[in-house]
């Protein structure tokens, strides 16, 4: 049964993709005809259908795939980089980091001249910077000296976000930004996969280039080094790549938890437990389940509504209980 | 020409000017006392390590050689390995062949048959006990063919037998045109199979010679602190501590 799953997996993945976008287009408060909508938005009508699935779902839809598939692959990413099954980037402080930059943006207005970049940029850099300073104090990628540097610099970053809450000029600023960190993938236009797409196919190229890297970490950075791969040069790639992908994910989108946790360990055992046929299907299983979570979202009563990071951190935190607890009885 | 020469390879702190020879169809033994210098030495030789000194590869200095192509000349099993993931053993030892950039399936079969792991070339090594995954590693580091082949303390967890079987895998291999550079603690064993002996005592290079040459009771004592008996008459020969 493995065996077969491990064979056809990409395909199996992407046509269950493509059927929970079909059914994310499709779902909804109001009833709409999707082919029709999509159709008449493409072609520019005026129709109720047409602005439904063009202006609300689609938008809606992309975004949860895109920022899925972003932190499955930087979940898988790092976890082979740092040969951690914990590694996840809200773990490592890349959520964190990321988070701070953009709501620097949000309440200073730096990087102005950037318009609707500004987030973006700042969330990237807060990503790749949270990175490089968990990577400089963990020295290695020894399992429990990645988790203590990666829970040292979120509670940092924690406390710098805390900061910029505190001087806010808005006073409304603290809510909408709690809001925001919890994680949504609502109202927002098609305009912010400006951001997100490029950042996204550049970030995946960054770590697919690092492939082998990955598969030579597996036994170790000296054997790696042996057999001729670069460790540093490479190492800086992928976090790069993760920061590209993790910072503009959040940016946009706030923080969704535990889906570069989870989406990792539910694919390994598919594809012999090499990091670097992990990449692909994490990316692809990472979108199916944040479009699912934001289906299931939608789906609850009006009135109070729950956010898509709440949602997959209720699913996910259990999993990283079983995770520890696992990894404790293999030491007691 | 030496396959492998170093010139007063030196290593701060941890190696003073060393200077030796590999030769093709050699095994060469590294001896001495846990911190003399062993793992440094090899894994400067094999690029792991910034160094002083030259080190030579076939005539070319190895600084000019760029790492993948190093690597398909020197290969290196170092000591403490461990798979981060459930590998099966099979792709463990594919991942030898990374400084190709192939998978050749009849040099990885190859391998895995001299490391005589053929047994559980399918399972995962996290199923595998220690004796078993040492000769993973070993499979793994062959799988690459390199030219000249430094292991770390290869038979350090593994029983008799196995510390047999894999000291006739080095020396078959050395047999065959390449050189094999191995630290080792065994004295009886390094005598027993190795050409010439080399030994390293606080980062330096007290002597380099036939296993009679090197293994005398005034070099070891001094090296290892103890005193020992040696009878290299013997068949086999016999170095232990008194």
């Amino acid at each position: 049964m493995t065996r077969l799953i491990e064979r056809y997996l990409t395909p199996l993945l992407l046509s269950a993709l493509l059927l929970v976008a079909s059914l994310s287009l499709g779902f909804g408060s109001t009833p709409v005809a999707v082919l029709e909508g999509l159709g008449g938005w493409l072609q520019g009508e005026p129709s109720e259908a047409a602005l439904i699935i063009g202006e609300i779902r689609l938008p809606r839809t992309l975004l949860a795939l895109i920022v899925g598939a972003a932190l499955g692959l930087s979940g898988a990413a790092l976890q082979g980089l740092l040969r951690n099954p914990l590694a996840e980037p809200g773990l490592v402080g890349a959520s964190q980091g990321a988070a701070l930059g953009a709501a620097t943006v949000f309440y200073f207005g730096v990087f102005a001249s950037l318009g609707t970049l500004a987030t973006a940029v700042a969330g990237l850099i807060g990503a790749g910077a949270a990175l490089l300073f968990m990577l400089l104090l963990a020295g290695s990628g020894r399992p429990a000296l990645v988790i203590m540097a990666g829970l040292a610099i979120s509670t940092v970053a924690g406390a710098a976000l805390a900061v910029v809450l505190n001087f806010a000029p808005n006073p409304y600023a603290m809510q909408e930004l709690v809001f925001w960190l919890m994680g949504s993938v609502s109202n927002r236009g098609l305009d912010s996969l400006i951001v997100l797409l490029p950042a996204f196919i550049i970030g995946s190229a960054l770590i697919l280039s690092q492939r082998r890297l990955l598969a030579a970490l597996s036994l170790g950075e000296l054997v790696a080094e042996s057999m001729g791969q670069s460790v540093k040069k490479g190492s800086r790639i992928i976090v790069l790549g993760t920061a590209c992908l993790v910072g503009s994910a959040v940016s946009v989108a706030g923080a969704i938890g535990f889906v570069g946790l989870l989406v990792p360990h539910m694919l390994r055992p598919f594809v012999g437990h090499r990091p670097e046929r992990l990449l692909i299907p994490a990316a692809l299983l990472g979108a199916i389940l944040v479009c699912l979570a934001d289906i299931a979202v939608r789906g609850m009563p009006l009135g109070r509504e729950l956010k898509l990071g709440v949602l997959t951190s209720l699913i996910g935190a259990p999993f990283f209980v079983w995770l520890v607890w696992r990894e404790r009885k293999r030491w007691l | 020409m030496a396959l492998i020469s170093t010139d007063n390879l030196t290593v701060e702190q941890r190696l003073k000017a060393v200077s030796l020879e590999l030769h093709r169809g050699e095994l060469l033994g590294l001896i001495g006392a846990n911190g003399a210098g062993k793992s440094t030495l090899l894994h400067a030789i094999a690029g792991l390590l910034p160094a002083a000194g030259d080190i030579t590869i076939e005539g070319r200095a190895a600084d000019s050689i760029p790492p993948h192509e190093r690597a398909r000349v020197v290969g290196i099993q170092p000591q403490a390995v461990s798979s981060a993931w459930s590998l099966t053993v099979h792709d463990i030892v594919a991942l030898g062949r990374m400084p190709w950039g192939d998978e050749d399936e009849t040099a990885i079969e190859r391998a895995i048959e001299r490391a005589g792991i053929v047994a559980f070339r399918d399972r995962n090594i996290d199923h595998l006990s220690g004796g078993e995954r040492a000769r993973v590693w070993l499979a793994r580091v062959l799988a690459g063919e390199p030219e000249a082949l430094l292991v770390d303390e290869p038979i350090a967890s593994l029983d008799i037998h196995y510390q047999l079987a894999v000291m006739e895998v080095l020396k078959s291999y050395s047999r065959e045109q390449h050189g094999v550079i191995v630290a080792i603690h065994d004295l009886s064993l390094a005598a027993r199979f190795c050409d010439r002996l080399c030994l390293l005592d606080k980062g330096e290079m007290v002597a380099i010679g036939t296993p009679s040459e090197v293994l005398t009771e005034a070099l070891l004592s001094t090296a290892y602190g103890v005193p020992v008996d040696i009878d290299l008459e013997r068949n086999p020969p016999v170095v232990l501590p008194r």
